[in-house]
C-alpha cells in the first residue's frame, strides 16, 4: 500500500443527457510515495479537472480515486475537506491574498492546525520562505513582489504544511523561463527532501527533467511514456 | 477547534482585508456613517418631539388632572363645565382644584409687528399649579392688569424679548389685545405652539373676550398629603360625569405623548424615516459586502482548497459586516452628537443623547449590518475552487 494516488477506471463527465461531454474515460494510474510525476497534454483534454478530482475540489462519480487511503468518489463534503488539508495545491497563479504578507500568506496553509502557537506558525512560515530564497521578504505583500516570487510564496505555502502530496497545475505557466525554471527546480528540491510526491501537469517541456515519470493525458486517456 | 480561534481567525482576515483597500474602507463607512446620522437625527426628533410635548405638563404641579374625554391633547381641548371640576371638591381626600384655561392666540412681534401663534396658559396665579419658580415669583404682579410672562425658551420670531424688556419696550398685542410683559419663564416649544405665554385667569379672559371663567380646558386636582392617588382616582371615576377623564400625572404625560406618536402623523413620519434610513445603510452595506466577496472569491476559492470549511468565510463575511457597524457607528456617533447640538441652539428643542438612545441605534446599525452580511453570504457559494482553476 505505498501508492498515495490510486486511480482505477476513472470516468468524468461535464453536462447531462445529450449534451454529455465526456472528459476523462477509464483513467488507471497509481503514483507512488515520493514520485515526481509530470503529466503533460493539449489542452482541453482533462488535466485539470483530474488534477481538480485528485485534490478533493471536483466530485466524481465513477470509478475509484484512493488519495491517500480515502474513497474520493461519491465522497460526503468532510472527506474532501480532509483529504485537501493533507494536500499541498499549487495553482497557475499564485493565487495569494493580495491583503496579506508573505509570511502571512504562508502561515494560512498553517492556521487550521490547532496544535502550534502563533508564533511556531509564523516562524514555519518564516523558515519555508527562506527555503524559497524569501527570507528577506517576509513582510512584503504580493503587489510588492515579482510573478516569481509570487510563485516561490505559494511553493512555500503548499509545503508549509508538510503535505504527503503536492499538486501544481502549471506552475510555470505564467513565468518566464527563468523565473519558472528556479521556482520548479525549488519545488523539485524541497519535495526530494521531504519525500513528498508531486503530480504536476505542464505544458512546459523545459522542465520535464525534474519528473521521475511523464505521463501524457489526451483525449481524457492516459498514456505512460 | 476552540471558540476563540473559531471566530479569531476569521475576524482577523475579515480585518485585514478591510483595512487593505483604505478607500473602499472610507467609502464602505462613510454609507454606515449615512444611515447612523440618519437613525439618530430621526431618533432625536422624534424624542424631541415627545419631550415638548410633555414640556407643558411636565411642569404642572397636581395630583389628578381632569379632561374633556373628546381632547385629543391639551394644545386642542374640548371645553367642559368648571362646575364639573368643583364637584371634586366633594371627595374628603380633594384639598384643592383649580381650572387652566388654554388657548392658542397671535402675539404680535414688538420689533416687526408680524404675528405668530402661541400658546396662552390662563390661571390663578395664587394656585401655583406652574412648578416654576419664575412664575412664582411674580404671581402678585401677575394679578395687575393685562400682564402676561413670556417663555424665553419660545422660538426667535417673536422677537428677542429680553433685550427689549431691557430697552423697556414691552407692550404689544396678543389676539389684538394690549398687553405688557413683565417677565419671563422657561418652558420649551413644542410642535403644537412656538411659543408660550401665562397670565392671570382674569388676564386671559380679557385676551379672549369670547371665553368665561365657567368654561375650562384642564383641571388640576391636589389631594391632602397622604391619599392614595390611584384610589382617589377610581372613586372620582364612579362620582363624576362620564364626559370626563381623570388622569394621574404620568397618564396625562403618556395621553399627550400618545396623541404626538400615534393620532399625529408625526410619530408615524419619524418611524417611517428611521425606517429608510436602515433600509439605505443596509443596501449600501449589502452592495459593499457582495462586491468585496466578488472581488475576494479567487482568494476564497484558494482557501476553500487548502481545505477551509464554508463556515469559516461566512465568518468573514459577518466580521466584516460587524467591523463595518462599529468603524460607522463611532464617527456616526460623534457626527450626530454635534448635530444634537446645533439643533439644540437653533431650533430649542431638546435633543439629549442618552445612553439608551446610543445603544439603541448602535444596535439598529449592527442588526443592519448583519441582516446585510445574510444576504451577501449567497455571493459565496460564487467561490468554488472547481470552477475557478
Amino acid at each position: 500500500m505505498s501508492h498515495v494516488i490510486d486511480v482505477h477506471d476513472l470516468n468524468f463527465s461535464f453536462g447531462s443527457g445529450a449534451l454529455t461531454q465526456p472528459v476523462l474515460k477509464n483513467v488507471t494510474i497509481s503514483i507512488q510515495k515520493g514520485e515526481i510525476v509530470l503529466m503533460t497534454g493539449p489542452s482541453g483534454s482533462g488535466k485539470t479537472t483530474f488534477l481538480t478530482i485528485i485534490g478533493g475540489l471536483r466530485q466524481a462519480y465513477h470509478g475509484s480515486v484512493r488519495v491517500l487511503e480515502q474513497e474520493l468518489i461519491n465522497s460526503s463534503e468532510q472527506v474532501k475537506v480532509s483529504i485537501r488539508q493533507q494536500i499541498g495545491y499549487i495553482f497557475q497563479q499564485h493565487n495569494l491574498l493580495k491583503s496579506l504578507t508573505a509570511q502571512q500568506n504562508v502561515s494560512m496553509a498553517l492556521e487550521m492546525q490547532n496544535s502550534m502557537t502563533e508564533q511556531q506558525r509564523l516562524d514555519h512560515a518564516a523558515e519555508m520562505l527562506r527555503a524559497v530564497g524569501l527570507g528577506a521578504r517576509l513582510n512584503y505583500k504580493p503587489d510588492q513582489l515579482s510573478a516569481g516570487q509570487c510563485q516561490r510564496v505559494s511553493i512555500a505555502r503548499a509545503l508549509v504544511g508538510q503535505p504527503k502530496i503536492v499538486l501544481a497545475d502549471e506552475p510555470t505557466a505564467s513565468l518566464d523561463k527563468q523565473s519558472g525554471h528556479e521556482a520548479v527546480t525549488i519545488l523539485e528540491r524541497l519535495a526530494k527532501e521531504s519525500k513528498t510526491t508531486i503530480l504536476l501537469v505542464t505544458h512546459d517541456y523545459r522542465i520535464l527533467d525534474m519528473a521521475d515519470r511523464i505521463v501524457e493525458l489526451e483525449d481524457g486517456v492516459i498514456k505512460e511514456k | 477547534m476552540n471558540l476563540v480561534a473559531w471566530i479569531y481567525f476569521p475576524a482577523r482576515l475579515a480585518w485585514r482585508q478591510l483595512i487593505f483597500d483604505r478607500t473602499k474602507l472610507i467609502a464602505a463607512t462613510c454609507g454606515v456613517l449615512f444611515a447612523c446620522v440618519l437613525v439618530f437625527m430621526q431618533q432625536g426628533f422624534r424624542d424631541a418631539l415627545y419631550a415638548s410635548a410633555a414640556s407643558a405638563p411636565v411642569k404642572l404641579n397636581g395630583d389628578l388632572f381632569l379632561m374633556h374625554k373628546q381632547s385629543e391633547a391639551m394644545w386642542r381641548p374640548v371645553r367642559f363645565k368648571r362646575s364639573e371640576l368643583m364637584r371634586a371638591l366633594g371627595h374628603p381626600a380633594v384639598a384643592e382644584v383649580y381650572p387652566l384655561y388654554l388657548g392658542l392666540a397671535p402675539f404680535k412681534n414688538i420689533e416687526t409687528r408680524s404675528k405668530r401663534t402661541l400658546m396662552v396658559y390662563g390661571f390663578d396665579p395664587d394656585s401655583l399649579i406652574f412648578g416654576i419658580e419664575e412664575i412664582k415669583n411674580k404671581r402678585t404682579a401677575l394679578r395687575l392688569k393685562d400682564t402676561v410672562l413670556f417663555d424665553e425658551y419660545s422660538r426667535p420670531e417673536f422677537g428677542p424679548m429680553r433685550q427689549l424688556l431691557e430697552a423697556g419696550r414691552n407692550v404689544t398685542e396678543v389676539n389684538d389685545y394690549k398687553i405688557t410683559v413683565i417677565g419671563f419663564f422657561r418652558l420649551g416649544v413644542s410642535f403644537a405652539a412656538d411659543g408660550n405665554i401665562v397670565t392671570s385667569d382674569l388676564n386671559f379672559m380679557r385676551i379672549f373676550p369670547d371665553r368665561t371663567r365657567n368654561d375650562i380646558d384642564l383641571g388640576v386636582i391636589k389631594l391632602y398629603a397622604g391619599a392614595s392617588i390611584k384610589q382617589v382616582q377610581t372613586e372620582l371615576i364612579s362620582q363624576l360625569n362620564e364626559f370626563v377623564n381623570i388622569f394621574t400625572y404620568d397618564e396625562l404625560l403618556q395621553n399627550e405623548k400618545n396623541y404626538w406618536a400615534n393620532m399625529a402623523p408625526i410619530g408615524f413620519i419619524f418611524g417611517f424615516g428611521t425606517v429608510m434610513g436602515l433600509v439605505v445603510g443596509l443596501v449600501i452595506v449589502y452592495q459593499i459586502l457582495f462586491t468585496d466577496i466578488t472581488n475576494h472569491r479567487h482568494e476564497f476559492a484558494t482557501l476553500k482548497a487548502m481545505g477551509y470549511e464554508h463556515g469559516y468565510f461566512i465568518r468573514v463575511v459577518f466580521a466584516s459586516a460587524f467591523f463595518l457597524a462599529i468603524l460607522g457607528f463611532i464617527p456616526g456617533y460623534l457626527f450626530s452628537l454635534g448635530l444634537y447640538h446645533l439643533a439644540e441652539s437653533q431650533i430649542f428643542m431638546p435633543m439629549p443623547m442618552t445612553f439608551t438612545k446610543a445603544v439603541t441605534v448602535f444596535l439598529f446599525i449592527l442588526s443592519m449590518c448583519m441582516t446585510a452580511g445574510f444576504l451577501a453570504i449567497h455571493k459565496l457559494k460564487a467561490a468554488n475552487p472547481a470552477d475557478m482553476f
